[in-house]
């Protein structure tokens, strides 16, 4: 549906500065989003997800020809909205005519029209030859409204809307036209937490319903965790890992991608033993087995990443009964409501664990961590 | 005070405690300073009031009779409304049209908006006038020559209402692309970028969001321009008094002119003056509070992406360049190149041939002009310190005080701004003539009137700054145990400088140019600088005026740009 080539954006600040850019050494060019590739499946949502800078914007920007990239291809749905690839003539079809449905941060919801005008500002806008009767207009403005949940308001002015009833608005008038596709920059982060969470809901329904593809933007993990059926994750202008939600979570390729999404703990360590698939690691506190597909040779670094729920603690030992039991001493304890974390102060280390609010242990208490092999994954040294 | 104690002693004492709380510093500067502000600001406004419709034998309306009973009221009325709207739609399109440019698009040249746009700060009002009469008189205008084989000779004439529209609207057009750059620049990007998405084209992005969410900064610019056109008394004077074309400025000022003078026909035509430019103010205000609600919280202020003028951009460019040169660099040429000839002429190989710096060394020689630049500068020094200092504390009083009827401050320092220079002007005389401390005749009037004219100023870059200054850094000061004369001194002020200091330079640079005000209060031996033009411009020595003009013009310049390093907001940033 997306197809997204080699995508290549200089800063503009850059771009302006130098008279030649093609001219200026590769090195010395800043850049925004460094040759990103991805496809979007029909129907699916995909979602780009880093910290502030990484490039998850411009790319969206990009699609969106708000941003005229470098090089590189953008098609969406056979139909090449930019290229400038050498030799072929460069294409880069204007914003207004891509005909694709976008959500600002934002919501940019015009506020000198009430709700009704709003929605039904890009049919009224539509070429001559495309325009849609007054009453068939109306008919659709009010149809999407529905879904929206605001046939009720449509008269009001769009200012007067509530924080949330703003994002659906915004939603209604990126969809009026039917879009083949949907992008969303960060459609959440101006809302409260609790309005956040009962909308990222209402959008993913919204979504898989209409099974319209979708392009998401965010910074926030979670939501990318609950929304998406694949998510890349970038930085520096590059995507680092790109996979299904439970894969990026369960599996991140590198200490990055662990860090940034969820919280772990970061062991480094060195490769003493290899049976299969079964890695034996030695750390500073101890030695650890776990599995891994990676291919990795006995002598190298690497670093472990153990999640806090992947920790088991206990005021008792099984030693020899199961593999990778540490013992340490509690240091402090959070109580989070939900969930309840330790920190257990090892040889050389600390160690964060995350439980359920049931085991509560006494700071200095000794204690028995025990970590599932199939639970931890071997990160390469970046 | 205990039950035992003794009532009569108790009365006494507290009224002696009345009299130590009222005696502090505090209360003392605290009055003095609302004191001086609501006599500024109210005193003229009585006298001309009284001198208009009261004369030896009371209430009367004969100034009013005589003033509008004049058959030629009805096209005076006429000019003005026809000047002053033509100038401002003039200053709006020119304006808006550039702020859009600039902000929007990858138009060429942005560096010369920023020179454009400090013009009207560096060239007085006047020696702009003058440039645009030495450019485009029907008999010397440069420019007449210039066209003179395909059009014929006296094709422009500056002397007409079209001439006065083209002068004004040309001068005002740096401040509504001031205007207009901080709207568009306010305004969320994306707003415009989700009608870009929908579909709509540029031009349709432009008229159904750009304008509609611009239109209250749109209308409120219009409005502005109207009043500040009606209120100007250069182009009026040197322009139309020529044809006979009159406005209420001029108007007034020829009535005042005339042997008698007709203090009570000038007043009536101050009066209807000032009306008018209330109301122009009124609704422009009404405007601008209704215009908040438009006020958009921005995303992550992405900065838009200029939009790509394509195969226009070099049109624009080339019309950025004539713009440039229509108001900054014909203007300032032609006087420089007059400044240096012996005898207005024409540009030819004799002219070029005979230039010498001769009229910059008469400037010495005459001592009216060095009177006048120390003048200039005496008052323009005098007015700027006294202004700041006074307002510092009328912001106080303002932001931070919880004294009741502190919003009169404020209401109070803000009159002045709608009273037309003139207008003021004739005020004052009206309270000085009477008055029997001797400041009628001496510099000391137009230090007064300088201080009325430019206390708005210095009170909205004083509360500006006032408001930047958290209420806890003076709490705690008074916490650590320090009287609110120390507070102010040592905490206050220190933290207030920077924006004193810009509001300060600011009224500097403006005063420095002050002419309509001057023009009514001056006497022989007090002229200023653009007092001085104005006479010389009169007798016909355009060489010598033009090479005071370039002094002028430099100094202000040399101001102007300190006024920059010091981080005053005079005109565009360009970042």
């Amino acid at each position: 549906m997306l197809r997204i080539n080699n995508l290549v954006k200089t800063f503009d600040g850059e771009r302006r500065r130098r008279s030649s850019r093609a001219s200026a050494p590769r090195e010395a060019r800043v850049f925004a989003v460094n040759d990103v590739n991805f496809t979007v499946e029909n129907g699916q949502l995909f979602t780009l997800l880093g910290p502030s800078g990484c490039g998850k914007t411009t790319t969206l920007r990009s699609i969106a020809g708000l941003e005229r990239p470098d090089s590189g291809t953008i098609e969406v749905g056979g139909r090449v909205l930019f290229s400038s690839s050498e030799g072929k003539k460069s294409v880069n079809i204007p914003a207004n005519e891509r005909g694709l449905g976008m959500v600002f941060q934002s919501y940019a919801i015009w506020p000198h029209m009430s709700v009704f005008d709003n929605v039904a500002f890009p049919l009224q806008v539509k070429k001559r030859g495309d325009r849609v009767s007054r009453k068939e207009i109306s008919e659709r403005v009010m149809r999407v409204l529905d879904t929206m949940e605001l046939a009720a308001l449509a008269d009001r002015q769009a200012t007067k809307l509530s924080g949330g009833q703003q994002q659906r608005l915004a939603l209604a008038r990126a969809l009026v036209i039917e879009p083949p596709l949907l992008l969303l920059d960060e459609p959440l982060s101006n809302l409260d937490a609790k309005l956040r969470e009962s909308l990222r809901y209402e959008l993913k329904r919204v979504q898989r319903e209409l099974g319209i593809t979708s392009v998401y933007v965010t910074h926030d993990q979670v939501e990318a965790l609950a929304l998406s059926n694949s998510i890349a994750v970038m930085r520096d202008g590059n995507v680092v890992q790109l996979g299904r939600p439970r894969e990026i979570y369960e599996n991140p390729n590198c200490r990055f991608v662990a860090e940034f999404i969820g919280t772990s703990n970061f062991l480094s360590g060195n490769v003493v033993a290899k049976d299969g698939d079964r890695y034996t690691v030695d750390t500073a506190d101890g030695q650890l087995v776990l599995d891994s597909a990676a291919a990795l040779p006995i002598g190298t670094d690497v670093i472990v990443s153990v999640r806090p729920e992947a920790v088991e603690v206990s005021t008792t030992s099984r030693a020899g009964e199961v593999p990778n039991e540490w013992k340490g001493t509690v240091l402090t304890r959070a109580y989070l409501g939900d969930s309840l974390d330790h920190v257990v102060g090892l040889g050389k280390h600390e160690l964060r664990t995350r439980g359920n609010p049931s085991t509560s242990i006494e700071p200095g208490t000794t204690v028995y961590l025990r970590m599932d092999p199939a639970k931890l994954v071997l990160v390469p040294v970046d | 005070m205990t039950a035992a104690s003794p009532a009569v002693p108790a009365r006494k004492g507290a009224a002696l405690g009345w009299l130590r709380r009222l005696g502090t510093p505090k209360i003392i500067i605290i009055l003095v300073v609302a004191g001086v502000i609501g006599y500024l600001a109210l005193v003229p406004l009585y006298y001309l009031i009284w001198g208009t419709f009261f004369d030896a034998n009371g209430f009367t309306l004969g100034g009013f009779a005589r003033a509008y009973g004049d058959p030629r009221v009805g096209g005076m009325i006429g000019n003005s409304l026809w000047f002053a709207v033509g100038a401002a739609v003039l200053s709006l399109c020119v304006g808006t049209a550039l702020a859009y440019l600039n902000v929007r698009t990858d138009v060429p040249f942005k560096g010369l908006f920023f020179a454009a746009s400090i013009i009207p700060l560096i060239i007085p009002g006047i020696l702009y006038t003058i440039a645009w009469i030495f450019l485009a008189s029907p008999d010397i205008g440069l420019l007449n020559k210039v066209i003179e084989p395909i059009f014929g000779p006296g094709f422009l004439d500056v002397f007409t209402v079209w001439g006065m529209v083209w002068v004004e609207g040309l001068h005002l057009s740096p401040i509504v692309f001031l205007l207009m750059v901080a709207a568009f620049r306010s305004m969320d990007p994306s707003l415009e970028e989700s009608a870009l998405m929908s579909g709509a084209s540029r031009w349709q992005v432009f008229r159904r969001i750009t304008v509609p969410l611009t239109r209250p900064a749109i209308v409120a610019a219009v409005l502005v321009m109207v009043v500040r056109s009606l209120e100007s008394f250069e182009v009026p004077a040197l322009l139309g008094l020529q044809n006979g074309i009159y406005v209420f400025t001029s108007r007034i000022y020829f009535v005042l002119r005339s042997y008698p003078p007709d203090l009570a026909a000038a007043g009536a035509l101050a009066v209807g003056l000032l009306v008018l430019a209330v109301i122009g103010v009124a609704i422009s205000n009404l405007v601008g509070r209704s215009g908040k609600t438009y006020q958009t919280v921005t995303g992550k202020g992405f900065r838009p992406r200029p939009m790509e003028l394509g195969k226009w951009r070099p049109v624009m460019g080339g019309a950025i360049v004539l713009y440039f040169f229509l108001t900054v660099v014909g203007p300032l040429l032609v006087l420089l190149y007059t400044s240096l000839l012996k005898f207005y002429q024409a540009p030819s190989t004799e002219a070029f041939a005979s230039m010498s710096l001769d009229n910059y060394r008469e400037l010495f020689h005459i001592s009216d002009a060095t009177t006048a630049l120390r003048n200039s500068l005496v008052l323009g020094l005098g007015s700027a310190t006294l202004v700041m200092v006074l307002m510092a504390v009328g912001a106080w009083i303002v932001v931070r005080s919880r004294i009741p009827g502190r919003q009169l401050v404020d209401h109070f320092s803000f009159v002045p701004l709608v009273i037309p220079g003139l207008v003021l002007g004739l005020a004052l005389s009206f309270v000085y003539l009477r008055s029997p401390v001797p400041i009628y005749g001496t510099i000391f009037i137009l230090l007064i009137a300088y201080c009325t004219r430019y206390m708005p100023y210095g009170m909205r870059y004083a509360v500006t700054s006032m408001h930047q200054i958290s209420a806890e850094l003076e709490e705690s000061a008074q916490v650590s145990g320090a009287s609110w004369w120390q507070t102010f001194r040592r905490v206050l002020l220190p933290l207030l400088s920077p924006g004193l200091l810009a509001g300060w330079i600011y009224i500097l640079v403006v005063s420095f140019r002050e002419l309509s005000s001057s023009i009514l209060l001056y006497s022989p031996g007090n002229e200023v600088l653009s007092i001085l033009i104005f006479e010389q411009y009169e007798n016909g020595q355009f060489t010598v005026l033009a090479a005071l003009g370039v002094v002028m013009v430099l100094t202000l310049a040399v101001l102007v740009i300190i006024a920059y390093k010091l981080g005053a907001k005079v005109g565009l940033r360009q970042d």
